[in-house]
């Protein structure tokens, strides 16, 4: 097994009064797809938002390669090669995919947008990840379907050299056919060496794709186990609570 | 396989072994012989992205109508008046889109675009200053005014509306302050009179001309030469050329009709406007920032989705201020124009011409929700406005009709926006 290219050690965030993560390990390895569960309220959104940066942890140890970087702001997050993908995608419907892939890191030239080299890449990243079910790279972003528009938001992600991919409830609002294409990805994505953290409720969804699972439990981290050496019974069970899992987090680990 | 952050080449060869299959199968749009491309642009059209279009088919209407009613509808006179007319309206309308574009609206552009001429004309006819510099100063106005709304829009979070409305009231009482109350002030520049009332000689024109065939045919080429270089599909040449006849052609009539005697006295009057080349290049300068900058393609991205638009690291406040700057200060040269043509400043300057900017930004094919326009849209739509009044006023009817159509216009244009919106969105439910 690799090493984990993140990991979180000990993390814990709170609001006001209320402690939401306490004390929350997990490792994102490369190659791999690590599923987040949990119900709602466990901790989940904290938890990617913290590694976004769009909300750092209070405390606890974030490291990259190894080594223990700060992830202050979605910029820093980005630098590290995290990028998230939100269940909302974050897509401007009014421009067209390849504006969408490179919004707001454009490449130019005498102060003028490349659009050519830009389409050239666009193509090339939707290529690489297999993607066939699109008209044109120029298309506006508002005549995609809810699974073209999640491949676009992950592909987006690809371009921007991710080393981490986190998805959040990347299924949640698509139909069986488009569930299967984007599930197809995210197993692309990870083959590629791309570390990939999915967020979903679907367990269904969950056991399909991911190589771990991690669940969150009321702000702690109660069962981090390889999907093949679990149950979808077991998995629901540490998700409510009702079942507890024995902490042998190296072993999960292999 | 190993993770080492790669260029992205590497990860999509990568991504190459692993899918296994060679990329890619995604046209770009560009593909193809002019048929194709026909088929294409008419596939956009059936599915809502009209453009501007429906005002386009209304300039043919109303030219068909106007001149079966009149008998000077259609004369050169008339021709130069409408340019003349709509010019103002036109570069009002083109200020308005900068915020349009955001979702935003300035109601206060006309009256801000009475302040500054309030402190050009104080400045040039009272105060004895050269023409530019109290332009400049005019400009600053403008200017300071958009960084204003922009401020308290963008920072402090008011509903652009709310603060626009109150410079809307409020910037007419700076105007009577300015002015002192009940006076008017004429232009006394000739350079600034000169704008709306004198023509350019005919080899200017003809000089205008061949810059705008060059221009179309200079940057069709520069675009094809950066498409080729990136190594993706072009459009077939044929296509390029037939749209640069088109622009010269189109010009060339214009031109050779304004360059004819149309004085219907004895001395004669002839030549483009010279209001013409100034507009044509505000348009032009400001397509090319929309089309072709970092700034203009965010100013699209806020307008189509601020949240995702922030997500990717762009400065949505600063976005918006510059959006209101742009605004207000295009805004005092369609003052400017005004006040070239009416030949004063007075206190009630600005107060009425806002709303048909918006109108004539609306009709031309300008989205009020953010997101789809263009600015040359806009200066069509002003121009569809400047028929109405001018057609109707040849026909010498009543005014209250000529407002009863330029809403009834409105309204109709605004039809068929929410009609194509809906039919996009169709499409959309179909795949």
């Amino acid at each position: 097994m690799a090493a984990p290219i993140i990991e979180l050690k000990d993390i814990r965030k709170g609001f006001g009064p209320v402690e939401v993560l306490k004390g929350v390990n997990l490792k994102i390895y490369p190659g791999q797809v690590s599923a987040l569960v949990g119900d709602n309220g466990a901790g989940k959104s904290t938890l990617i938002k913290g590694l976004a940066g769009v909300q750092p942890y209070d405390s606890g140890e974030v490291l990259v390669d190894g080594a223990p970087v700060h992830l202050g702001s979605p910029k820093e997050a980005s630098r590290h090669g995290i990028e998230v993908v939100y269940q909302d995608l974050a897509l401007c419907e009014n421009l067209d995919i390849v504006q969408n892939m490179f919004l707001g890191r454009e490449e130019r030239e005498h102060g003028m947008l490349s659009n050519g080299e830009m389409e050239k890449k666009a193509s090339a990243t939707l290529g690489s990840l297999s993607v066939r079910t699109m008209k044109s790279v120029r298309q506006k972003v508002s005549s995609l379907s809810g699974g073209q528009r999640q491949t676009v938001a992950i592909a987006r992600a690809v371009l921007q050299e991710a080393r981490v991919v986190i998805l959040d409830e990347p299924t949640a609002a698509l139909g069986v056919a488009q569930t299967a294409q984007v599930l197809a990805l995210v197993r692309r994505l990870a083959d590629a060496g791309v570390g990939v953290l999915i967020i979903s409720h679907n367990l269904a969804d969950v056991f399909q794709v991911a190589d771990h699972i991690n669940v969150l439990y009321l702000g702690t981290m109660v069962a981090q186990v390889e999907t093949a050496k679990t149950n979808n019974n077991d998995v629901i069970g540490y998700i409510t609570g009702l079942k507890t899992y024995e902490p042998d987090l190296e072993g999960a680990a292999r | 396989m190993t993770t080492t952050k790669g260029t992205d080449p590497s990860l999509a060869t990568a991504l190459d072994v692993a899918g296994g299959a060679t990329p890619p199968g995604i046209a770009t749009g560009y593909e193809g012989g002019i048929g194709d491309q026909v088929k294409a642009y008419v596939s956009r059209v059936r599915s809502g992205e009209m453009g501007m279009l429906p005002a386009i088919a209304g300039l043919i209407v109303l030219t068909i109508l106007f001149s079966a009613l009149s008998p000077f509808f259609l004369t050169r006179l008339n021709i130069a008046n409408l340019f003349t007319q709509s010019a103002s309206l036109a570069v009002l309308a083109i200020a308005l889109v900068f915020v349009i574009l955001l979702g935003e609206i300035d109601l206060s552009a006309g009256v801000t675009a009475g302040v500054g001429m309030a402190a050009f004309v104080l400045l040039n006819s009272l105060a004895d200053w050269n023409w530019a510099a109290a332009l400049l100063v005019g400009l600053l106005v403008g200017l300071a005014i958009g960084t204003f709304i922009g401020y308290f829009v963008a920072k402090v979070g008011i509903p652009s509306f709310v603060v626009t409305l109150g410079l809307f009231l409020g910037l007419p009482g700076l105007l009577l302050v300015m002015l002192g109350d009940g006076n008017t002030y004429r232009i006394q520049s000739p350079e600034v009179l000169a704008i709306m009332n004198n023509n350019l000689p005919q080899w200017a024109g003809w000089v205008m001309w061949a810059v705008i065939v060059l221009v179309s045919i200079g940057s069709a080429y520069y675009d094809r030469g950066r498409r080729l270089k990136a190594g993706v599909p072009v459009r077939p040449l044929g296509l390029l050329w037939i749209r640069v006849a088109v622009v010269a052609v189109a010009s060339l009539i214009f031109v050779l009709l304004l360059n004819q005697n149309r004085s219907v006295s004895v001395v004669p009057v002839e030549g483009v406007p010279i209001v013409v080349p100034i507009t044509l290049a505000i348009i032009w300068i400001g397509t090319q920032v929309l089309d072709r900058t970092r700034f203009g393609l965010h100013l699209y991205a806020v307008g189509g989705n601020p949240e995702a638009a922030r997500r990717a690291g762009i400065n949505v406040a600063a976005i918006r201020i510059s959006a209101f700057m742009i605004c207000s200060t295009l805004a005092i040269v369609s003052g400017l124009f005004t006040a070239s043509r009416v030949g004063t400043v007075g206190s009630s300057f600005g107060s009425t011409i806002v709303l048909n900017g918006v109108a004539a930004a609306v009709v031309g094919g300008v989205s009020l929700f953010g997101g789809r326009g263009r600015l040359v849209q806009a200066a069509v739509g002003a121009i569809l406005i400047s028929m109405i009044t001018n057609g109707l006023g040849l026909l010498a009817l009543p005014g209250g009709i000529n407002l009863l159509i330029t809403g009834g216009v409105l309204v109709l244009a605004a039809t068929v926006d929410a009609l194509s919106r809906k039919r996009s969105g169709a499409s959309l439910a179909r795949t």
